[in-house]
C-alpha cells in the first residue's frame, strides 16, 4: 500500500478519489498510456495526425504593437489557436481518441463548458468512427449554442445537464455517473488536466508538444530562454502543456493566470489556486473552491473555458514548491486585452487566452524591454464573438 | 447500542438478511429526518445510513441527488449529521464522500462520530490508496470502514479492499448509480460469491433494491440488505409530514418480512 500510494501524486495533490468500480476502467488506461508513450507505432500514428490534420507544428507569432503597451518586452505568441477546432485542446483529444480505439472500446463521453473541448472531442470521434456523447450543463448549452450546434452537425449527441449549477462542474458529474455504469465499452475523454489518476499526467503528456515545440522555436529566434511564460489557467491544461518542458530551466519564470471574474475579494471569481483551499473534487485533491462545509462553491468568469472551482493537482503542486506563480485576472481585465490583442495584431484570441494576455501587459511591464515573454495563445475567439460584443455594447 | 457484529449474527440466528436503510441528514428538514429515520428502525431497519450531503454526488442517481441538494438548501453541516447521528435508536453509520469529512477534519469527524454513538462510516469514493490517515484514526476510535466494490472489482482488488473494511462490506449490485431499479441485477449474487472467497466479513448488497420482493431474492445470499432511493421517493412523493412517516414505516415493515429466508 505504500508504494501503490505514491502513484500518480504531485506532491500531496492528485491521487484517486472515485468510486471502486472506475478502478479497473483507470488501471486499463494507465497501462494503455504507458505502452503508448514507448510504443513507437502509437507515437507514428499521433504524429502523422497532428502533421496532417492538427496543423502542427504551430507558429510563434512576435506581437510587437501589442508589446508595446507591455513596457516593451519581446511577446512571442505560440498559435495553438490555429489548430484544426481552434485551440489545444486537440492535442489530448486525439491522443486519448487512438487509445480509446487500442483499448477497443467504441463510445466516449466527454464533458464540455464553453464546448471547445465538446467540439474536439466530436471532431476526433467523427475522425476515428467511435460514438460521442457529450454532457454540457444547460446554462452552457444556451451560452454556447453555436457550439452545441457544431458538436450536433460532427454527428456527436449532446445532453443537457441540469442538475446543480448546470455548468462544468455538474456536466462532469453527470459524465463520471455515465462512465460508472457503462465503463466497459466506453471511454470518459476528460478534456482537462484534472481528475483520478492517470488524467491529470496523461493529459498532460498529449499536450508536452505544445512546450517542446516552443522551447525550440523561441532558441531559434532568439538565441535565448524566454524569462517568462505565461497561460491561463482554468483546469490548467494549455499552461501544463506548455510549462512542463521548461521547469527544469531555472531561469524561465512560469505564471498562470486564472479568472478573477468581478475580482477575488468579491468571491464572484474562478481563482481556484489564487483564492481556494485545498480539497478533494472530481477524483483528485487540489485547491478547490468550496465553503467550510467541503461543499463545492459556484465559480463565476466571462469565460465559461475557465469557469471551474477546481485545477490540476500538478498546478497545486507547482504553486506550493513555488516553481510557477498564479494571478487573478478580472473580467475588465482580460476584455481590455481582448480588445488590444485583436486591433494591434489582428487576431481575435478566445477570452480563456485574453486572461493570460493580461498577464502579459503586467509582467511586461514589471520585467521592462529586455524580457522575453512567451504566451500560449490557446485558442481564438470565434465562439466568444456575442459574448464579446455584449460586453462592449457592439449591436449585433 | 448493539455492534455491527451483533446485528449480524442476530439477523443470521432468525435465518434473515439484515435490513440497512439509508436517509439522507437535513431532508426533508432537520427535525423531519430524525423522526423519518426513527420511523424505519420501528418498522424493522436493523442499521441506518446517514447520508452527509455533498454537492457532487458522483455515484448518486436523481432520486438521492434531489434529497441532498434539499439538504444542502437547508444548510446541512457535519455537526448537524453528527446530531442526527445521537438521536437514533438503532446502529447508525454515515455515508460520505471524502471531501466533507476531510474538510471538517479526519480526526474530529472520527471522534466526533464516536461521542454521537455512530459505529462506522461508508465512503463510497475514498479509495485505499488514500486512505492511510482514514484507517489509523478509524482505528484508534473503533469506527468501521466500509468500502463500496464493484461487479468490475477484480478477485486481486477484492482481496485488498476487503481486508481494509471493518464490519462489513458494501457489494454494489451493478455498474451504476444509487436508484430504484425493477430488477436487482444478476451481477450482484456473482459478485457476493467471489467476495465470500476472500473475506469472513459480512457482506450487504445495495443499489437498485426498493421492495420486499427485491429484498427476499438478493437476502437468499446476502447478509444485508440496503435500501435508499425508495425510501426518499415515498417522502418526495408524499403531501403531510405524518403521511411521509407512515409510508416510510410501512416500506420497513414490508422489507423486513421481504428479508426472512423462507
Amino acid at each position: 500500500m505504500e508504494q501503490k500510494s505514491i502513484l500518480g501524486h504531485f506532491g500531496p495533490y492528485g491521487g484517486r478519489f472515485v468510486p471502486e468500480a472506475l478502478i479497473q476502467a483507470l488501471d486499463e488506461l494507465d497501462s494503455a498510456h504507458k505502452a503508448a508513450l514507448v510504443d513507437s507505432e502509437f507515437q507514428r500514428e499521433l504524429d502523422v495526425l497532428h502533421r496532417t490534420y492538427t496543423g502542427r507544428p504551430s507558429i510563434i507569432t512576435e506581437a510587437p504593437r501589442f508589446a508595446a503597451h507591455a513596457g516593451g518586452a519581446r511577446i512571442l505568441l505560440k498559435r495553438e489557436d490555429l489548430n484544426h477546432t481552434g485551440s489545444h485542446k486537440i492535442n489530448n483529444v486525439l491522443g486519448q481518441a487512438l487509445l480509446t480505439k487500442r483499448m477497443g472500446k467504441k463510445r466516449i463521453i466527454a464533458e464540455t463548458g464553453a464546448g471547445q473541448h465538446g467540439v474536439a472531442s466530436a471532431t476526433a470521434a467523427a475522425l476515428l468512427g467511435l460514438e460521442c456523447v457529450v454532457y454540457m450543463g444547460e446554462e452552457d448549452t444556451k451560452r454556447q449554442s453555436l457550439n452545441v450546434a457544431r458538436m450536433k452537425l460532427l454527428g456527436a449527441s449532446v445532453v443537457p445537464v441540469t442538475t446543480g449549477s448546470r455548468t462544468l462542474k455538474d456536466a462532469i458529474n453527470e459524465a463520471m455517473r455515465d462512465w460508472v455504469t457503462n465503463v466497459e465499452t466506453t471511454h470518459y475523454l476528460l478534456g482537462t488536466v484534472a481528475g483520478p489518476h492517470p488524467f491529470p499526467t496523461m493529459v498532460r503528456d498529449f499536450h508536452r508538444i505544445i512546450g517542446v515545440e516552443a522551447r525550440a522555436q523561441v532558441l531559434e529566434l532568439t538565441g535565448r530562454l524566454p524569462d517568462a511564460v505565461l497561460a491561463c489557467v482554468g483546469g490548467g491544461s494549455n499552461a501544463i502543456g506548455i510549462f512542463h518542458p521548461f521547469i527544469e530551466d531555472a531561469s524561465v519564470r512560469l505564471i498562470g493566470l486564472e479568472a478573477g471574474g468581478s475580482g477575488v475579494e468579491t468571491g464572484k471569481h474562478a481563482a481556484t489556486i489564487v483564492g481556494g483551499t485545498p480539497g478533494v473534487l472530481h477524483g483528485t485533491r487540489s485547491y478547490v473552491l468550496q465553503d467550510e462545509n467541503g461543499q463545492t462553491v459556484e465559480s463565476h468568469s466571462i469565460s465559461a473555458g475557465l469557469d471551474y472551482p477546481g485545477v490540476g493537482p500538478e498546478h497545486a503542486y507547482l504553486h506550493d514548491i513555488g516553481r510557477a506563480e498564479y494571478r487573478a485576472i478580472t473580467d475588465d481585465q482580460a476584455m481590455h486585452a481582448f480588445a488590444l490583442l485583436s486591433q494591434t495584431e489582428g487576431i481575435i484570441p478566445a477570452i480563456e487566452t485574453a486572461h493570460a494576455l493580461a498577464g502579459a501587459l503586467q509582467v511586461g511591464n514589471e520585467l521592462g524591454e529586455d524580457a522575453i515573454l512567451l504566451i500560449n495563445l490557446s485558442g481564438r475567439g470565434d465562439k466568444d464573438v456575442q459574448t464579446a460584443a455584449q460586453y462592449f455594447g457592439i449591436p449585433l | 447500542m448493539k455492534s455491527l457484529k451483533e446485528v449480524f449474527e442476530r439477523a443470521k440466528s432468525e435465518n434473515r438478511a439484515a435490513l440497512i436503510g439509508y436517509m439522507p441528514a437535513g431532508f426533508p428538514t432537520s427535525e423531519l429526518s430524525a423522526r423519518l429515520i426513527n420511523a424505519m428502525v420501528d418498522g424493522g431497519v436493523d442499521i441506518v445510513e446517514v447520508g452527509f450531503p455533498y454537492s457532487d454526488p458522483v455515484m448518486d442517481g436523481p432520486v438521492i441527488q434531489q434529497a441532498a441538494e434539499t439538504s444542502l438548501r437547508n444548510g446541512t453541516s457535519a455537526q448537524d449529521v453528527l446530531n442526527l447521528v445521537s438521536q437514533i435508536k438503532a446502529p447508525a453509520l454515515v455515508m460520505s464522500y471524502w471531501n466533507p469529512i476531510e474538510r471538517f477534519g479526519v480526526e474530529n469527524f472520527a471522534r466526533g462520530l464516536s461521542h454521537a454513538g455512530g459505529v462506522g462510516v461508508i465512503t463510497p469514493d475514498l479509495t485505499i490508496e488514500e486512505s492511510a490517515e482514514w484507517i489509523t484514526t478509524t482505528n484508534h476510535h473503533s469506527i468501521n470502514r466500509i468500502y463500496v466494490v464493484a461487479p468490475s472489482t477484480s478477485d486481486a482488488r477484492l482481496a485488498e479492499v476487503t481486508r481494509a473494511c471493518s464490519g462489513f462490506v458494501y457489494a454494489a449490485s451493478l455498474m451504476g448509480v444509487t436508484g430504484a431499479r425493477n430488477s436487482v441485477s444478476g451481477s450482484a449474487s456473482e459478485l457476493v460469491a467471489r467476495i465470500r472467497r476472500v473475506t469472513q466479513l459480512p457482506i450487504a448488497v445495495g443499489l437498485g433494491v426498493s421492495n420486499a420482493e427485491q429484498a427476499n431474492q438478493v437476502a437468499s445470499y446476502a447478509d444485508g440488505v440496503i435500501v435508499g432511493s425508495a425510501f426518499i421517493k415515498l417522502v418526495l412523493e408524499s403531501n403531510s409530514d405524518d403521511d411521509s412517516i407512515a409510508r416510510v414505516r410501512t416500506l420497513a415493515e414490508q422489507l423486513s418480512e421481504g428479508v426472512r429466508r423462507s
